[in-house]
């Protein structure tokens, strides 16, 4: 069959078909330069700053459904058979002010305005999903959005007021939502999509089984789902990517199975689409959830490509590792499955061969008298990366420790495990002198590294303190809160 | 005329920033957003890769031949000087010839038909360096010799020595304040536009057009009247837009002359924060003597900064750091030294609070450690040592403090935040509490406004009223958020007595109104704002006197009513007697003009009256540290500040809160961070971290002293409001020292430099451990 040699979407209201579009034309270079619609800002080009937000809909198991993306690091190749809005399109065509646009003007939600399209389309996109959040919700909706001007005060009084401008029923979205979704479906491709020139080729695979005949065919690939990673690639580094294989639109990667014994996610499944599912299954990974990059990020990256891209400061692969997670990687022709840890080969290197992709992420639930803990330590509590990240799971029989998995991020080349404090703790009754020698223990595991994170000492220190805290906060005892409250 | 009692958008009443819609629709059009002609080039910097080297050669091969690259522009391309140091010192090159002095300096500039070209092709150059040693911080840079940056000052009052020999106790201690950069959300960005002759025309974001007009024509070798500079609005400028655009607008300027094409430059995220400079870094080292009650008998003190490798602003912001070592107390006997150290880096520049917020720090600090050492709650300290009477009035410049309210600012502020209570029940808390501790601070500030550089405190605006009665508004200063517009439209408003809509507000140029200071020194209000009224009020004379002459009225019998006029007995529309005057030939523009009266300043006695007067306001913070992290939160902020009689009290709101984030920011998650090659790798919003919504305090109370008005005829007897309040997220700072110090039974004042980091808490717990 003919491959399809366009990028297929919708632009507000209307259709678009680009040809020849480059692997890393970027949504927001694609808006501003292209289409003039300069209401989305640059303010940072990796995802950080929120200016660049716009509402991305895509079919997700046939429904319609929209979420708030950083334009500046989405490929523009990635929305093929997409629904992307901009601010342009709040305001209806008599200039009236959208809810979420006349909240901020009354409350004075803007004093330069250059971030304000930016949480225009953040505070967009919760009000459609929860027209009426607590501070707390709405502070977890703009994690992703910086203000330098107003202290975020006013802001958050806008956005805690939407609603008596309007409701999202009738908003256009809601009230369109059938006909852009026949729209959006008369454009979902029937072949694979092969676009862009030869040295900036993207590639979207029509389902699994062409994922793995194209990284066959190509197998030095840069696969791309989220882009949360490769788009800095592209933006900050401009590295070379080329051929692109985009594989955030495979339907059969966003699987999410609860089992007897096991949590399966798709690799192609985002921090978002899992976060009711890992909620459900690991009540303790809720809050750390939530501090996974910004709204706008975790509606993009996937656990996939965090634990694909080998960071050794990713969040998710210490909490998974410390849960017993095994990877599965599929190419054409056959799949392997192997522990999380032993993924993590060393810095930027992992056990994967050419062909081969992360397919899904398999995590064993808890079992009886299993306790587990996420932590991260980060010198801004939202949407900063972790100085140290830790995952513990002890299991505890009769009052002593039969099992102890310990994962720390940011202590060494890799996300790794603290063999020396799991070999302290196991078979010891559960008590604060089990611990004590785990936390000493600790130190002698990993000779973590400074640098702008955070220093070695800062490190090694918390490492080993997060180690007791997990001790009193399980103990039950009368020393007052242990952490920081949440909300 | 909807109202006939009032009109809309009158001074002292709430308006929302005349922007406002424009902001929420994204239609409010910022420089990169102007369409760009056909045939516009963009521009892009090579930079350095060491912090400090000769620069043996430079190959430019592989960058001229790269795709899409049009021409590179070296120090060779400079059709004038090749200097835009700010003050005329000449320490600063648009590109260096024979040295490279820090880490990311621009050394050349591409020009290529795409941003993206000219990006890549920055990439290519080949520099043959030769490497020399290198100084990243004042204290480094002392050691090996360095030079300052420009004069020191010394402020000097009684006699230090005397007055510590009849002092019981002494303590001396040195602090490290971190910079700050300005994360403003739009970067630096010019687009010059070539003229005839020698004209260009360069729209750029700055709070300084006045100064880009003067650097560009110096840089092109042509008189100020062929260049102009547009500025609409800045998304942000917080002082990193005061001298900072003048390589962009000159680069631009020159590749747009050079080539006939209109040129735009805009670095991305990561060469704005390493190209351009920040707030200064500071190393204070502190020598306070005090009695029994904590009263402060002499100070001395020696304030290192960070300046980068030239001058730049660091001569005022350095002398602003010792105006403000006092911050709102009396020092009997006080000597205070500046030390603005060039060093490899950046050249630190200007950013809210010009350098007070670090003297202030090093104030407050002293505070704390006096009610340490005596076992006092630090508020009473704070109270003992407040500027008083005659006798305890004077500042180490030898200004009198004659508008002083705190006392009263203080009492209500500590009234209504229940400071005594809560302090209480936090040291009962820490008693209980093992792991998380908590702390509470409540500090003053107050803040001189004005210029110190005197001849700054000057202002003009100019308006039309065109023959329909509409008003065309335009002044010297800049918006960037701050709502400068909304407010002297206000003022016009107020004075013609018409609705605010009738005002069209226009971008800042230098064809309208010339020689302009820098919006800045939170004087955009103050001057502009009587500028304007100024202006206004010539024409409403010329009004006044055509309705006496044309209604054979007296001049007193014409009042300017809302929307209308009355002129004796009769009540005519605004419009009506606009056009009256206009067919009876009337000249209706007005240029208007001001300046700042009474104030002097003579740097080398270090004496004189460089403030107008005071702006004064007061925080109260309570925070939850986690003492086995070093992670906090804070609990609750109340904040009573000082803002005269508003013009505008929402914005004013605005300004103070956002302040106050910014602030806390600065001494709490903001830092910058270089590595031992000099290269700064806190360069981007990953990797450098402003607050976020969820960083406010939990509970957060923001109020306006409403019964403050300025004792000075200052416009409208309001106060100025963009600098003061940064320093209240010192009561953050103060508040997680004492969670630190809790942990040692409050006997010991914590050694915690800034920003309080998680780690510094954290590190400062464990040097407690074992004292106390």
């Amino acid at each position: 069959m003919e491959h399809q040699h366009d990028i297929r979407f919708l632009l507000n209201g209307r259709e678009h078909s680009v040809k020849d579009v480059k692997a890393t034309t970027t949504l927001l270079d694609f808006l501003r330069l292209e289409q003039r619609l300069t209401g989305t800002k640059e303010g940072c080009a990796e995802g950080d700053c929120g200016a660049c937000t716009v509402l991305v809909g895509r079919l997700h198991n046939s429904a319609l459904r929209y979420e708030a993306v950083n334009a500046c690091i989405r490929f523009l190749a990635s929305l093929n058979g997409c629904h992307v809005v901009t601010v342009e399109h709040l305001s209806g065509p008599n200039g009236r002010l959208h809810p979420v646009q006349q909240a901020m003007v009354e409350y004075h939600g803007s004093q330069c305005g250059f971030c304000t399209p930016g949480f225009v389309m953040s505070l967009y996109a919760l009000w459609m999903e929860n027209p009426q959040p607590t501070e707390a919700q709405v502070e977890t909706a703009v994690q992703g959005n910086l203000c330098r001007c107003t202290g975020y005060e006013p802001i958050v009084k806008a956005a805690l007021a939407v609603n008596q401008y309007g409701t999202p029923a009738n908003d256009y979205l809601t009230t369109e939502r059938n006909s852009l979704t026949a729209k959006l479906k008369a454009i979902q491709p029937e072949t694979r999509v092969v676009t862009g020139p030869e040295d900036d080729r993207a590639i979207l695979p029509l389902d699994a089984a062409d994922l793995a005949d194209v990284l066959a065919e190509n197998p030095k690939a840069t696969i791309v789902a989220g882009s949360t990673d490769v788009g800095l690639w592209v933006t900050k580094f401009m590295k070379p990517i080329s051929p692109v294989v985009f594989v955030a639109h495979l339907e059969e990667l966003k699987a999410v199975e609860l089992t007897d014994e096991a949590l399966i996610i798709g690799a192609g499944v985002t921090y978002t689409e899992s976060e009711d599912a890992i909620r459900d299954a690991f009540p303790h990974l809720g809050d750390y959830w939530d501090r996974i990059a910004g709204w706008q990020v975790r509606n993009m990256g996937t656990i996939g490509g965090n634990i694909a891209n080998g960071s050794p400061i990713g969040d998710t692969p210490p909490v998974l590792i410390s849960l017993g997670a095994e990877v599965t990687l599929q190419k054409k022709g056959g799949s392997r499955t192997l522990p999380l840890e032993d993924f993590f080969i060393d810095y930027g290197k992992q056990d994967r061969e050419p062909g081969d992709f992360v397919a899904s992420i398999r995590i064993p639930l808890r079992r009886d008298g299993q306790i587990d803990a996420a932590y991260k330590i980060s010198k801004r509590r939202d949407e900063d990366i972790s100085s140290v990240a830790a995952g513990v799971s002890v299991t505890v029989a009769d009052g002593v420790i039969t099992s102890a998995r310990i994962a720390f991020g940011g202590m060494a080349a890799t996300p790794k495990r603290a063999a020396g404090a799991e070999a302290a703790l196991v078979g010891q009754p559960w008590g604060e002198a089990a611990f004590d020698a785990a936390a000493e223990a600790v130190k002698q595991d990993f000779t973590p590294l400074s640098d702008w994170r955070a220093s070695a000492e800062y490190r090694a220190l918390s490492a080993s303190n997060l180690l007791r805290r997990f001790y009193l906060e399980n103990e039950g005892g009368t020393a007052g809160a242990v952490r920081l409250a949440v909300a | 005329m909807k109202d006939h009692q009032t009109i809309s958008g009158a001074v002292h009443h709430d308006r929302q920033h005349d922007s406002a819609i424009k902001h929420v629709t994204g239609r409010a059009e910022y420089t990169d957003d102007i369409a760009e002609p056909y045939g516009t080039l963009h521009a892009y910097l090579g930079v350095s890769t060491v912090a400090h080297a000769n620069i043996k050669g430079i190959d430019l091969t592989a960058v001229r031949i790269a795709p899409g690259v049009v021409d590179v522009l070296t120090a060779d391309d400079v059709p004038g000087v090749n200097d835009i140091s700010p003050t005329g010192k000449h320490d600063e090159p648009v590109f260096p010839t024979e040295k490279v002095e820090f880490h990311g300096q621009p050394m050349f500039a591409v020009i290529a038909e795409t941003r993206d070209a000219a990006r890549r092709a920055a990439e290519l150059a080949q520099v043959d360096y030769e490497v020399l040693p290198h100084a990243l911080d004042p204290v480094q840079a002392q050691k090996a010799g360095y030079p300052m940056v420009t004069d020191p000052l010394k402020l000097e009052r009684g006699d230090v020595e005397a007055g510590r020999k009849d002092a019981p106790h002494r303590i001396q201690a040195q602090m490290t304040v971190g910079g700050q950069d300005h994360m403003y959300l739009e970067g630096h960005i010019a687009f010059a536009i070539p003229g005839e002759d020698e004209d260009v025309t360069v729209h750029c974001s700055t709070q300084h057009p006045s100064e880009a007009q003067h650097m560009v024509a110096h840089v092109l070798g042509v008189a100020n009247n062929a260049v102009t500079v547009n500025v609409r609005r800045m998304g942000g400028g917080f002082g990193g837009k005061e001298s900072q655009m003048n390589l962009f607008c000159a680069v631009a300027a020159i590749a747009a002359k050079k080539h006939n094409r209109p040129v735009k430059i805009r670095p991305d995220r990561d060469q704005d924060m390493t190209a351009t400079g920040k707030r200064h870094d500071f190393v204070i080292d502190y020598d306070v003597a005090f009695d029994d009650e904590g009263r402060i008998q002499a100070v001395e003190g020696g304030f290192a900064a960070r300046c980068g490798y030239s001058s730049d602003l660091s001569g005022p912001v350095t002398d602003r750091a010792l105006f403000h070592a006092d911050n709102a107390y009396f020092y009997p006997n006080v000597l205070l030294k500046s030390r603005p150290m060039k060093t490899n880096t950046v050249s630190n520049t200007a950013f809210r609070g010009f350098g007070g917020p670090q003297g202030v720090v090093a104030a407050e600090r002293m505070i704390e450690e006096i009610a340490y050492a005596l076992g006092k709650d630090p508020l009473d300290v704070r109270k003992a040592n407040f500027y008083g009477e005659e006798g305890r009035d004077l500042t180490p410049y030898h200004q009198k403090v004659e508008d002083n309210i705190l006392d009263r600012l203080i009492g209500e502020l500590e009234e209504n935040a229940e400071y005594r209570k809560r302090r209480e029940e936090i040291i009962a808390f820490n008693k209980e509490s093992k792991i998380i501790k908590k702390g509470i601070a409540l500090t003053p500030v107050k803040f001189g406004i004005s210029f110190t550089a005197t001849w700054y405190n000057q202002a003009g605006s100019l308006i039309h009223v065109y023959n329909d009665g509409s008003i065309h508004l335009n002044h010297g200063g800049t918006e960037m958020g701050q709502g400068l517009n909304t407010k002297v439209a206000q003022v016009v408003a107020d004075a013609f007595q018409v609705d605010f809509e009738r005002i069209k507000i226009t971008k800042t140029t230098t064809e309208k109104v010339p020689n302009t200071s820098a919006t800045a020194a939170s004087s955009g209000s103050d001057l502009n704002g009587m500028a304007a009224l100024d202006a206004a009020e010539q024409i409403i004379a010329r009004l006044t006197k055509f309705a006496a002459e044309k209604y054979e009225v007296t001049e007193a019998e014409v009042e300017f009513l809302p929307n209308r006029v009355r002129v004796g007995g009769e009540v005519i529309p605004f419009d009506t007697l606009v056009k009256e005057a206009y067919m009876a030939r009337v000249h209706l523009s007005a240029a208007g003009f001001y300046k700042t009266p009474e104030i002097h300043w003579d740097r080398a006695a270090g004496k004189g009256q460089p403030f107008f007067y005071y702006a004064y306001g007061a925080s109260c913070s309570e925070v939850s540290v986690d003492t086995l992290t070093g992670e906090y939160r804070v609990e609750r902020t109340d904040i009573l500040h000082d803002v005269g009689r508003s013009l505008n009290p929402i914005l004013d709101k605005g300004q103070v809160e956002g302040a106050f984030i910014q602030g806390m920011g600065w001494l709490t998650t903001e830092e910058l961070w270089w590595d031992g090659e000099g290269r700064l790798r806190t360069h981007a919003p990953s990797t450098y971290k402003i607050p976020l919504a969820s960083d406010r305090p939990r509970i957060f109370n923001t109020q306006l002293a409403e019964w403050s008005v300025n004792k000075k005829r200052t416009i409208k007897r309001s106060k100025a409001v963009g600098e003061p309040p940064f320093m209240l997220g010192i009561s953050v700072f103060e508040a997680l020292s004492m969670a630190v110090a809790s942990t040692a039974d409050y006997t010991v004042c914590p050694r915690l430099d800034a920003p309080a980091t998680p780690e510094r808490v954290l590190m400062a717990i464990e040097t407690l451990k074992g004292q106390g």
